[in-house]
């Protein structure tokens, strides 16, 4: 580079390149991106062929280590059975561990599997299985709270009602709410609710506070099994690999939680429009102008220019897409389904 | 049915129901166990020491609580009377919309209030009114919820306490659901037979109703489970609103405070605070929760199972330096429990000495051999004659009768240890700067790490002990014959009757006095004008008087008695790991126990990534690096 040939012309005296490296206020970066790389984007396909034509390390050695980690079934059982929960932790993915504990334990009883690592997953979900097919009860509520209220209150009338609860990665991105966790542990307390989780996050124990434990009840297990973590994984998006499909729930939590507020509030009243003209078919979108004049309204931008600003930002993480209508005016909309942006609005509600 | 899907997170599985059977946990143990002996007879053992255990705690608990409530009782009796009386009085229609207020000082382990604040209400309900509300934090987030939870507790409350003998009212409560303002109203109308139309107006013309049928009017009780975590303003706004009817509506506000008083002041700004009148209530420190469990679970001989010097070291340790929760320490102590019957084949003779001897008798042959692979058991073996020994090895019917014999040797051992254990922490407690510890936890623990006869810090007490002044020694045998008198133990008579005696004869014991007086003039002299060398002579002969000085009398049975008690330690407080067949009724793997408890996720992930061949046992280092850049 052409800063490296400077240095070297001038003299060796140490302070003046000094001061020669930091003359410039350019910072000398990198701009070989990722994007920037000579072979395509490979799409999901061709990575998990790629992927699965690497050899397993030491096979035999993991199949000792699971086969280990399966001799602790029945205790675990027993455990569970004797009112505690059980919570699993270590490097490699449980998932397969559980799966086996599932089908080899489980066939006889009633159980729920919870993938916590499913980036559509919201506490409602998991509540409504409870009620719904566990319970067969065909009513709604009106909060998470009246649902959790149910339940317990089912559970304790009906000693022989018992439910095992497995929740793949507890600590999931979308179920480490502080109320989502008071929630889940509040049905783990009953006797007759068993839970069985994995925790894969490094600080997955922080999210638990005495109180939270005390109702949790857990026996740590250090279950370390090397296996790849193939469908956690699958989820999340790489630079390497191209993305497609629509925005799922957590990426467009975790794109709003760094944002200001006053963008989070701009985004929420597109939301909020857009999602009361979903049975619309001929909605094309919230115009420019009249966003501007909500945002106005509710004092989250003072000038044309801040909005456009927000706006383009919006665009670069592909929250929003711009149409043209007819009329030559700019229309503006989320790409993403109602159902998603329901849980979206619930969930920023809740927080 | 996988559980794999790209649209859905959630899977409920259900088993035909033809299929459908329950399995206990009975079939659990006996599968997890490779050997079927008796898991039957163990797991029923485990789960009734348990059952015994919790009974005992939670009798202690209520023990220890009843002193508390019956101040928060005499409280609202009191503030409660004072609201009748002066009902008319001028001064207090101006006072009347405080608030009496208990505030409760419940510590930081937040774990064992949920015990506290349940038999509370319980105590309350009995005692004091029928309407007991209990509010968390979790529950109401704004003064909405508030109110309508505790609408709902308070006719479920009503109800509940009122259907045996009106049988006129609904019994179901009405759900939560449809308990909104409107609906409500409604209810009441029927009820009451009032036109109401808010919810915070409704309140006191329902207690109006209700009261003319109780012959005193009952003060509602609305307790405030967690008073750190609600939001100031659903606080603020209740008591506002509440402080304004309290005429009509005798409300008692408990808070449950984990911190310390001061938090009600940072919550509350000091035009609601006024409205309040607040007593303050401490609840018993958790130190002395645990010192109290620790005598009723570990220091007595009623419980067969014990744990070793680890485990109970780790379990101290999780309370004292994490949470400092006695609920937490009494699920370790379930674990273990668990643990100790679970992996343990021989523990099937853990319980009462007539109970293990008539198991004995059962063994089967491949028992007694796990006996004799006991390391303590070769131990004793080893010190056997020939003949004995060869007998033990091969013949079950000889090993059969040692082993009770062992066994009735365990049983009293422990009955011998714990009440002379008690005797040496009452020596050493009151020691200047304590130097075998304050608690009985920490001399315990000493005394079953290793013979406590060869520390240091025992050295030292002993020392003191000999320096003891009479009267306090006279009150530490006093209390040592107590203690004799209260165990049952045999073997102990002998010692308590030489205890009393010696009691009488510190009782009777003239002083010496002639030996003060002899040392008193030789002061004298010493103030009298001398010279140099006179001087020097009488310190002299002074320092020699000294050092060949008889004993007094009291000196010379103060050092009978620090011998005899050196002794009783000697003889009786072995380390339980020097027993016989101790591994019977001691649970020691102390590590399993924290892995369970206090697991360390992170240091497993460091571990893993760093040396994977830690967890797969392959070879060295060397051999695995360069395999492993995937993860």
């Amino acid at each position: 580079t052409p800063a490296k040939k400077l240095k070297r012309g001038i003299s060796s005296n140490l302070v003046e390149e000094y001061f020669e490296a930091h003359s410039s206020s350019k910072v000398l970066t990198s701009d070989r991106t990722l994007q920037k790389l000579e072979k395509k984007k490979l799409d999901q396909e061709s990575l998990q062929n790629l992927l699965s034509n690497v050899p397993v390390a030491f096979a035999a050695e993991h199949e000792k280590l699971i086969k280990q980690h399966e001799s602790l079934f029945y205790k675990w059982m027993l455990q569970l059975h004797l009112g505690f929960n059980i919570v699993l932790y270590g490097l490699g993915s449980k998932k397969d561990l559980l799966e086996n504990f599932r089908i080899s334990l489980l066939q006889d009883s009633v159980h729920l599997v919870v993938n916590g690592f499913f980036p559509n997953i919201t506490l409602k979900s998991i509540l409504n299985s409870v009620t719904e097919e566990v319970l067969n009860h065909l009513g709604t509520f009106r909060s998470p709270q009246d649902q959790v209220d149910f339940i317990l209150k089912r559970f304790k009338e009906d000693a022989s009602l018992e439910l095992y609860l497995l929740i793949h990665n507890l600590d999931s991105q979308m179920l480490r709410g502080d109320k989502n966790q008071q929630i889940l542990g509040q049905l783990s307390s009953l006797s007759n609710v068993y839970l069985i989780a994995s925790i894969d996050h490094i600080n997955a124990p922080l999210m638990w506070d005495q109180a939270k434990q005390s109702m949790y009840n857990w026996l740590w297990y250090e279950t370390t099994t090397f296996s790849p973590y193939v469908e956690e994984t699958s989820y999340e998006n790489s630079l390497l690999v191209q993305h497609s499909g629509s925005l799922a729930l957590s990426s467009l939590t975790h794109v709003l939680c760094s944002l200001t507020s006053n963008a989070r509030g701009i985004f929420r009243l597109l939301v909020e429009y857009q999602l009361e003209n979903k049975d619309n078919p001929s909605y094309l979108g919230l115009s420019f102008q009249d966003l501007y004049q909500r945002c106005r309204e509710a004092f989250l931008v003072n000038s044309d220019l801040t909005l456009r600003a927000q706006l383009t930002e919006f665009r670069d993480h592909k929250l929003i897409r711009t149409k043209r209508g007819v009329d030559g005016v700019e229309y503006l909309l989320i790409p993403v389904d109602a159902g998603t942006l329901a849980d979206f609005l619930q969930k920023d509600n809740d927080v | 049915m996988s559980t794999c899907s790209v649209s859905k997170g959630c899977f409920v599985f259900k088993p035909n129901s033809n299929k459908r059977k329950r399995s206990s946990a009975a079939d659990y143990f006996s599968k997890g166990n490779d050997d079927l002996d008796n898991s039957e007879l163990r797991l029923d053992t485990c789960l009734l020491l348990w059952k015994q255990i919790k009974y005992e705690t939670e009798q202690l608990q209520e023990d220890l609580n009843k002193n508390l409530f019956d101040n928060l009782i005499r409280f609202l009796r009191q503030s409660h009377l004072n609201f009748k009386e002066k009902k008319t009085e001028w001064a207090c229609r101006m006072k009347s919309s405080e608030i009496p207020t208990a505030a409760v000082v419940l510590g930081v382990n937040v774990t064992d209030h949920e015990l506290t604040i349940k038999s509370l209400s319980g105590v309350l309900q009995d005692d004091v009114t029928p309407f007991v509300v209990s509010l968390k934090s979790k529950e109401c987030p704004g003064i909405k919820q508030l109110l309508q939870k505790v609408m709902i507790q308070l006719m479920g409350c009503d109800v509940d306490v009122d259907s045996s003998d009106e049988e006129e009212y609904p019994k179901t409560s009405p759900r939560r659901v449809c308990c909104s303002v409107a609906s409500l109203t409604n209810w009441y109308r029927n009820v009451t037979k009032y036109d109401l139309q808010k919810t915070d107006t409704e309140s006191p013309c329902k207690k109006r109703t209700f009261s003319s049928r109780h012959w005193e009017t009952p003060p509602v009780i609305i307790i405030f489970k967690d008073m750190e975590s609600f939001t100031t303003k659903v606080l603020q706004d209740f008591i506002i609103m509440s402080s304004h009817c309290i005429r009509e509506f005798p409300l008692v506000l408990i808070f449950g405070i984990a911190t310390s008083p001061m938090v009600i002041h940072k919550l509350l700004p000091h035009s609601v605070s006024s409205s309040l009148c607040i007593e303050l209530f401490q609840c018993h420190s958790s130190k002395e929760h645990l010192t109290k469990v620790i005598d009723k679970l570990l220091l007595t001989s009623q419980f067969p199972f014990k744990i070793s010097e680890k485990v109970l070291q780790v379990l101290i340790n999780i309370f004292l330096y994490h949470d400092f929760s006695v609920h937490n320490f009494v699920k370790g102590f379930q674990l273990s429990l668990l643990e100790h019957f679970y992996s343990h084949p021989l523990s099937v003779l853990c319980c009462e000495l007539q109970e293990s001897e008539k198991r004995v008798k059962l063994l089967s042959h491949s028992q007694f051999e796990n006996i004799r692979r006991l390391p303590s058991f070769r131990r004793f073996v080893e010190s056997q004659v020939a003949e004995k020994q060869a007998a033990l090895l091969t013949d079950d019917e000889c090993l059969k009768e040692t082993t009770q014999t062992l066994l009735k040797d365990l049983c009293s051992y422990h009955e011998n240890y714990f009440p002379i254990l008690r005797c040496l922490h009452a020596f050493t407690s009151s020691l200047p700067k304590y130097p075998l510890g304050k608690q009985i936890r920490e001399l315990y623990c000493a005394c079953l790490e290793k013979r406590v006869w060869e520390r240091d810090e025992y050295e030292s007490a002993i020392q003191l002990v000999r320096m003891l002044a009479k009267d306090e020694l006279v009150a530490i045998l006093e209390k040592c014959v107590e203690i004799l008198i209260s165990s049952s133990a045999k073997c102990l008579r002998k010692p308590l009757e030489k205890l009393e005696e010696y009691v009488d004869l510190l009782r009777n014991l003239e002083e010496a006095s002639d030996d003060q007086k002899k040392s008193i003039s030789s002061l004298e002299e010493l103030q009298k004008k001398t010279d140099l060398y006179h001087l020097q002579k009488t310190l002299l002969e002074m320092k020699e008087s000294r050092r060949t000085k008889k004993l007094t009398k009291f000196e010379m049975l103060r050092f009978e008695i620090v011998e005899f008690i050196d002794g009783l330690v000697r003889n009786y407080l072995a380390p339980a790991e020097m027993q016989t067949l101790h591994e019977v009724m001691y649970f020691s793997a102390a590590n399993t126990l924290r892995e369970h408890l206090n697991a360390t996720p992170r240091a497993a992930l460091h571990t893993a990534l760093n040396n994977p061949y830690f967890y797969l046992k392959v070879g060295n280092k060397s051999e695995t690096i360069g395999l492993w850049p995937h993860l």
